[in-house]
C-alpha cells in the first residue's frame, strides 16, 4: 500500500533523513521508532504531502506523491506533532472544516462529523471552544481531525506526548480500535507504547532506517544469547572467577557490588548449577532470574551499533 | 472554486470571532467619520459664504469639495489598517501549526491563498460598505453625481485589493503577524509614494515610477473615469502580489 524508496531529505545542508526504503501493507500497523531529531516527523510529513523529498520516490496505493498529490492526500488522515488545532473554533465547527477541506460533500459533512466525535468519545465537548479544552481532549480532536473523512490511511505523530498517564491509556485504546479498520503509521519515541500498539517497527536512528521487522523477529534475532542477573550478599573476590569457570558461560560482569550479570551460551539453562555453585560457597543468594531483552534494549543496542558504525 | 470558499469561511468566522476585527472597524469607522465630519462642515462654511456673496457660488460643487477628498482620506486610513487584517492570513496560521491541515488536505495551495484573499476582502468590503453612510446622507441631503460615486467606490475596492495582495504576501514571509503587519504596512506606503520620486528620476524611470504609483490610478476612478490602463494595473497589481504570496509559500515547502 506504501512504498518508499531511497527517500531522502535535507534542510539546507543538513541531511534529515538518508535513503529510507520500506513498505508498509495495508492494515498494518506500523511503529516509527527513533529518538528526537533521527527524521520520523520528517518522513511523516513527507509522506502527508506537507513537504515534498529532497530524493527518493513513494507510493501510496499506485499513486506517486510528486505526480498525484491530491490523489494522496484524500487517503490520508495526518495528525502531526502539534495537533493543527483553531484555538477559536468550537470543536464540532472545526470538525465540520476539516470534513469539508478533504472532499466530503456538505451533505455527509454532518454525519461524518458526528462518527469521527463518537469514535473519539468527544460528545461531551463537541460544542466547546478547542483552545478551552484539556491536552487529552485537544489530542483526541486531533485524531478526530484526522479521522473524519473516514480515511485508509491514518498518520499519528507522536499521539501521546504531553498527555497524562490516564489519557495516553485512552489514546492507545482508541488507536487499538482503529487499528481494525484503517492502515496506521505511528510515531514515538517511548517504547512501550510501540509494543503495545504496533505490529512491525520500523527503528529509525540519524536518518537511518537500523531496523525494519516485526516485533518478534526483532527479540528473537537480537537475543543471541541468554542473560541470568545473580545478586548475593557475599562479596569475594573469586566469585566472578568460579562463575566464569562454569561451562558455557561466555562473560561474567560484575554491574555493582554484589550483582553479577551473566552472559551464555543459547538454550543452557544453567540457573539451577549457577544456584547451586551460589549454595555450596555460601554467598548468601539474594536473586537469581533471568533478564530477557526488552525492546528498550534492542533500541539501545540498534542505535548504538549504528553510531559506532559511523565514527 | 468550493474549496475557495470552504478557506473564505474558516477565516471569516475566525474575524467575526476575534476583538480585532471590531476593534479595527471600530478605528476605521471614527476616523473617517472625523474626517468626512470636517470635510463636510468646511464646505457647508465655504457654500454658506458664498451664499452671501451672491453670485459667487460658482465651482462649488459636492462631488469635488466632499465625495473626493472623502475617498482619499479612506484611501489613506484603509493603507494603515488592511495590513491588521491581512496580517493574521498566514503568520497565525503558521505559528500554531495549523497550516499542516490545510497542507496535508486534497486542495491546491492557490485555493488556500484565494480563500485568504476573499476572506480579507469580504471584510474590508463591510467595513468600506459601514463607511457608506456618509455618502448616503450626502446623496440624501443634496445633489451629487452618482457616477463618480461608484467609480470612487470601485478604484477604493480595487485598491484595497492591492493592500491585501501585498498583506497576504507580507503574512506568508514569516510566522510573526506584527512583522508581517509592519512589513505589508511599509510595502504599502512605498507604492503609495513612489510616484514622488518621479521628478527626480529622468524621464523614462520618472514615468515608470509615476505608473507604478497606487494614487496616480486611484484618482481617475474618483473623478469618474474608468480608464483601461488602471483596471490592467490593478487587476496585475494584485495578481502579482497572490504570485509572490504562492511563490513564498511553495518554497518555504521545499526548505
Amino acid at each position: 500500500m506504501i512504498e518508499v524508496e531511497q527517500l531522502s531529505k535535507s534542510y539546507g545542508p543538513r541531511e534529515a533523513i538518508r535513503n529510507l526504503s520500506f513498505q508498509i501493507e495495508k492494515g498494518e500497523v506500523v511503529g516509527f521508532l527513533g529518538p528526537n531529531g533521527a527524521g520520523k516527523s520528517t518522513t511523516m510529513n513527507i509522506l502527508s504531502c506537507i513537504m515534498p523529498a529532497s530524493s527518493g520516490s513513494v507510493k501510496i496505493c499506485g499513486f506517486d506523491i510528486f505526480e498525484q498529490t491530491l490523489e494522496i492526500r484524500k487517503l490520508i488522515g495526518y495528525l502531526p506533532e502539534t495537533p493543527p488545532l483553531y484555538s477559536d473554533m468550537v470543536v464540532s465547527d472545526y470538525l465540520t472544516f476539516a470534513a469539508r477541506l478533504r472532499n466530503v460533500p456538505s451533505g455527509k459533512a454532518r454525519s461524518a462529523v458526528e462518527q469521527a466525535v463518537e469514535k473519539c468519545s468527544l460528545q461531551d465537548v463537541s460544542n466547546r471552544i478547542i483552545g478551552r479544552l484539556s491536552k487529552g481532549y485537544q489530542q483526541r480532536v486531533g485524531i478526530a481531525q484526522a479521522l473524519v473523512h473516514d480515511p485508509d490511511i491514518l498518520i499519528l505523530d507522536e499521539p501521546t506526548i504531553g498527555l497524562d498517564p490516564i489519557q495516553i491509556i485512552e489514546i492507545r485504546k482508541l488507536i487499538q480500535d482503529l487499528a481494525s479498520s484503517h492502515t496506521i503509521i505511528l510515531s514515538s519515541h517511548i517504547l512501550p507504547e510501540i509494543t503495545q500498539i504496533c505490529k512491525r517497527v520500523i527503528i529509525i536512528s540519524d536518518g537511518e532506517i537500523a531496523a525494519v521487522d516485526s516485533l518478534e523477529s526483532l527479540t528473537t534475532r537480537l537475543h543471541k544469547g541468554e542473560r541470568l542477573i545473580l545478586k548475593v550478599r557475599q562479596n569475594d573476590s573469586d566469585i566472578i572467577e568460579k562463575l566464569r569457570a562454569l561451562n558455557q558461560v561466555n562473560t561474567v560482569v560484575e554491574q555493582e557490588t554484589g550483582q553479577f550479570t551473566i552472559d551464555c551460551e543459547p538454550g543452557s539453562n544453567i540457573q539451577e548449577t549457577v544456584a547451586k555453585l551460589a549454595l555450596d560457597n555460601n554467598w548468601g543468594i539474594v536473586e537469581l532470574k533471568q533478564a530477557s531483552m526488552t525492546l528498550e534494549d534492542i533500541f539501545l543496542k540498534l542505535t548504538l551499533e549504528e553510531n559506532e558504525v559511523t565514527q | 472554486m468550493k474549496n475557495v470558499w470552504i478557506v473564505a469561511k474558516r477565516d471569516l468566522g475566525s474575524f467575526f470571532n476575534s476583538p480585532v476585527f471590531y476593534c479595527v472597524t471600530t478605528v476605521f469607522l471614527i476616523l473617517y467619520g472625523f474626517i468626512f465630519f470636517n470635510i463636510l462642515s468646511y464646505f457647508s462654511f465655504q457654500s454658506f459664504q458664498s451664499h452671501q456673496l451672491r453670485g459667487a457660488n460658482i465651482g462649488l460643487n459636492l462631488n469635488e469639495m466632499v465625495i473626493e477628498p472623502s475617498f482619499q482620506n479612506m484611501a489613506v486610513i484603509l493603507l494603515l489598517i488592511i495590513p491588521l487584517i491581512t496580517m493574521r492570513s498566514f503568520s497565525e496560521e503558521k505559528k500554531s501549526k495549523t497550516f499542516a491541515l490545510l497542507l496535508s488536505s486534497p486542495i491546491h495551495l492557490e485555493e488556500i491563498i484565494l480563500g485568504k484573499f476573499l476572506a480579507c476582502m469580504i471584510v474590508t468590503g463591510l467595513m468600506i460598505f459601514l463607511s457608506g453612510y456618509s455618502t448616503g446622507y450626502l446623496i440624501f441631503a443634496g445633489q451629487p453625481e452618482t457616477g463618480p460615486i461608484l467609480t470612487g467606490y470601485l478604484g477604493i475596492l480595487l485598491m484595497t485589493g492591492c493592500y491585501v495582495a501585498m498583506g497576504l504576501f507580507a503574512s506568508s514571509l514569516t510566522d510573526n503577524q506584527i512583522i508581517a503587519a509592519v512589513t505589508s504596512f511599509g510595502l504599502a506606503l512605498f507604492m503609495w509614494v513612489i510616484g514622488w520620486g518621479a521628478q527626480s528620476a529622468g524621464p523614462v524611470l520618472g514615468q515608470v515610477f509615476e505608473y507604478l504609483s497606487l494614487i496616480t490610478h486611484l484618482e481617475h476612478f474618483l473623478k469618474g473615469l474608468i480608464d483601461s490602463s488602471d483596471l490592467v494595473y490593478y487587476f496585475s497589481f494584485i495578481l502579482f502580489g497572490l504570485f509572490l504570496t504562492q511563490r513564498v509559500l511553495e518554497s518555504s515547502r521545499w526548505r
